[in-house]
């Protein structure tokens, strides 16, 4: 026969579990302030993720498809010189003219990005006068308010930095590809070198100490438009941006919440 | 180093059709994650079994009752390895474990293995085996004997009373082992229905779908276990038996065959925007794995010889309903290995553009190849033979068949 259970040992062990239950919302706080300051993101010290909150936004119609962005992402970010691992790149839609007779508004519609854009584009193999119009579309990560990356991240080594870039912590990372499948924009890769999730960081070493990103840098023609909501300047780009055009994001049907937006795009690009 | 990297890649890299974003071009989860949720099905099949015998009292299962049970083990032992070996860095596993991020379905998988493992699988069988292992210890001499004594941790009251308990605890671990089962593989179903990127995936029949693909699979397996192991002992099979496990599986298949025709009806009638590919994906590059291997044989074959048994049991003479239960529990565990191919494979090899396909290529080499794949699809078996010249020998009497019934039955052997 086990001993009885006294009162003291039942109330002491009621308080121990009140004590954990408690103790869980500021352990998740601790967490979450380790995972959005502490982490390592390649910012100087000093810098205020709170303070900022960054945003690109694309002119399509402005876009040429030299590639030059492509090219100055993988050389500054190192991403793997393969055919098959972007932090962004370049696609290339021709919508054919519709057949005669055949009621339609438009034809057939082809993408490619050879190489990501990076290398530009070869001539079209649609003849010129089949074609009804043509135009680029850069693509990087879309920056999303409810990142399904983060969410199905199993150790929270990507994460959504107050400063509104979504980064990934490569010494936490495990490299399962949740955040990949989970991606609906295909803008994260499995690095074969290190083995850990890669993405755009918006060239985080660059923007936290006062420079562009690589990518908007290098744009002949500022079909990149990038800024700090919290600290627009004057004339701000982005503030122009959404004034002048009227603006779209990919799939927002997924709830995902993209904030990067796009000016002139058309129905066809996913 | 850049040749070995070229290597890989000349691996990954494959044909594409149409387009796909550039990154999509690197197949990510291979073969490894197919038999993940395969395995992991099998045990929670496994163990919904043997929850007909405890929980809602079978007793023509009864037989098959500890069979069901150390399958259920020897998988669930093997079932986390395939995504250990498929990280990136398989080193840093444990910090799923220790820093689990809340919201994301795989954090919880460690959670959700070791409880099912832990406080249901091994406490179980503990308390299903310990009167065994007590009188075991007691005959058997040398390191076995060791063995069982050892897994007694002491406890050696063979009182009727403790037997009671024995029983008791059997069945109320049992009871919360069935909704564990389900969370189990319910829980690797919502791992791909919880992808809302991809419509192959996100869905929300699709941990429905894993839960009755688990149990049917799980069932196949024990089906096919135990004619093979009364083939390999020289015994004749149980008739009452294998016709009640025969009954079983066609209703279950008949689940779930319902669920997954329902996930297709509702796809074809609201038609969404990927319809279109996804229709492409399973006429073409799926035909033969989805409609042929999944589709036919692995449940259209199968239901309809188990549902001839069922419908015409009188007239179909006993030989020929043994080779039917065999061969349709064949049929369905390949099936269901189909199913799951067609989930992971098929999920990646179009693109989140909806404009076009790649291609994937079993490897051969390296952490995802196929004979890594294979390895750990045999590894259960060889744990399940070891398992069974521990726990399930025959000429090794059981404590109920020295001593008859003393407390509740359910103890085959």
């Amino acid at each position: 026969m086990n001993p009885p259970i006294t009162r003291r040992q039942l109330l002491g062990g009621l308080g121990g579990m009140c004590g954990w239950l408690m103790a869980q919302p500021v352990a998740q706080a601790a967490k979450q302030v380790v995972q959005k300051v502490l982490v390592s993101t390649l910012a100087p010290k000093g810098y205020d993720p709170f303070r900022h909150k960054w945003l690109m936004c694309f002119d399509i119609d402005r876009c040429i498809g030299c590639g030059l962005c492509v090219d100055a992402c993988k050389t500054e970010n190192h991403v793997p010189e393969a055919t098959t691992y972007f932090r962004n790149w370049i696609e290339r839609y021709i919508i054919r003219k519709p057949k005669a007779g055949s009621g339609e508004a438009r034809g057939e519609v082809l993408v490619d990005s050879p190489n990501g854009g990076r290398d530009g584009f070869p001539p079209s193999l649609v003849p010129r006068e089949e074609i009804l119009k043509s135009f680029f579309v850069p693509k990087l990560c879309n920056l999303c308010e409810h990142s399904p990356c983060v969410q199905v991240c199993p150790v929270g080594a990507t994460f959504d930095a107050p400063d509104g870039a979504v980064l990934v912590d490569p010494n936490y990372c495990i490299g399962c590809g949740f955040c990949i499948q989970a991606c609906p924009y295909g803008c994260r890769f499995l690095s074969p070198e290190t083995k850990v999730a890669e993405k755009c960081t918006l060239c985080y070493h660059r923007i936290t100490r006062g420079l562009q990103p690589a990518c908007v840098e290098v744009c002949p023609t500022q079909a990149r438009i990038f800024g700090d909501l919290q600290n627009p300047i004057e004339n701000d780009p982005i503030q122009e941006f959404f004034r002048k055009n009227k603006v779209n994001v990919l799939k927002p049907d997924l709830g995902t919440g993209p904030r990067v937006s796009y000016a002139n795009m058309d129905k066809e690009v996913r | 180093m850049n040749l070995l990297l070229a290597t890989a890649q000349a691996h990954t890299v494959m044909p594409i059709d149409g387009y796909v974003y550039p990154n999509e071009q690197n197949f990510l989860w291979s073969v490894l994650i197919v038999v993940y949720p395969y395995v992991t099905g099998l045990v929670a099949g496994a163990f919904i079994m043997a929850s007909l015998v405890r929980v809602f009292k079978v007793k023509a299962l009864e037989p098959a009752y500890r069979l069901a049970l150390l399958t259920a083990l020897a998988f669930l032992i093997c079932a986390p390895l395939p995504l250990l070996l498929h990280l990136g860095h398989p080193e840093r596993c444990l910090e799923v474990m220790m820093t689990p991020h809340f919201t994301s379905p795989m954090a919880m998988f460690g959670f959700v293995y070791a409880w099912y493992i832990m406080a249901v699988l091994l406490l179980e069988l503990w308390f299903d085996y310990r009167r065994d292992l007590v009188m075991w210890s007691q005959q058997v001499k040398g390191p076995r004997g060791l063995l069982y004594g050892l897994m007694t941790v002491g406890v050696d009251d063979l009182s009727p009373r403790a037997l009671r308990l024995d029983e008791k605890m059997c069945d109320a671990i049992t009871i919360i082992g069935v909704p564990s089962a389900f969370l189990l593989h319910g829980y690797v179903g919502f791992i791909f229905g919880s992808v809302k990127a991809n419509p192959w995936w996100g869905n929300v029949l699709m941990p429905v779908i894993f839960i009755f693909s688990a149990i049917v699979s799980g069932m196949a397996l024990c089906v096919a276990l135990y004619y093979f192991i009364n083939w390999v002992r020289r015994q004749a099979v149980n008739d009452e038996c294998v016709d009640e496990m025969g009954m079983f599986l066609f209703y279950a298949l008949l689940v779930d065959a319902s669920v997954e025709g329902l996930d297709w009806l509702h796809r074809l009638y609201s038609a969404e925007e990927s319809i279109y590919i996804l229709k492409q994906l399973a006429a073409g590059k799926l035909f033969y794995s989805l409609l042929i291997g999944q589709v036919l044989l692995g449940t259209l074959l199968p239901l309809l010889m188990l549902g001839s048994t069922q419908l015409f049991r009188r007239q179909i003479p006993m030989w020929i309903r043994r080779r039917f239960y065999l061969v349709s529990s064949l049929l369905i565990v390949c099936g269901v290995l189909a199913m799951r191919w067609n989930v992971v494979i098929g999920g990646q090899l179009f693109s989140k553009s909806l404009r076009g396909f790649t291609t994937y290529k079993m490897e051969l080499h390296g952490q995802e190849g196929w004979p890594i794949a294979a390895a750990l699809m045999i590894l259960p078996f060889i744990i399940l033979y070891v398992l069974m010249k521990l726990f399930l020998r025959p000429d090794q009497p059981t404590h109920e068949q020295v001593h008859g019934h003393q407390a509740a039955p359910a103890a085959g052997g």
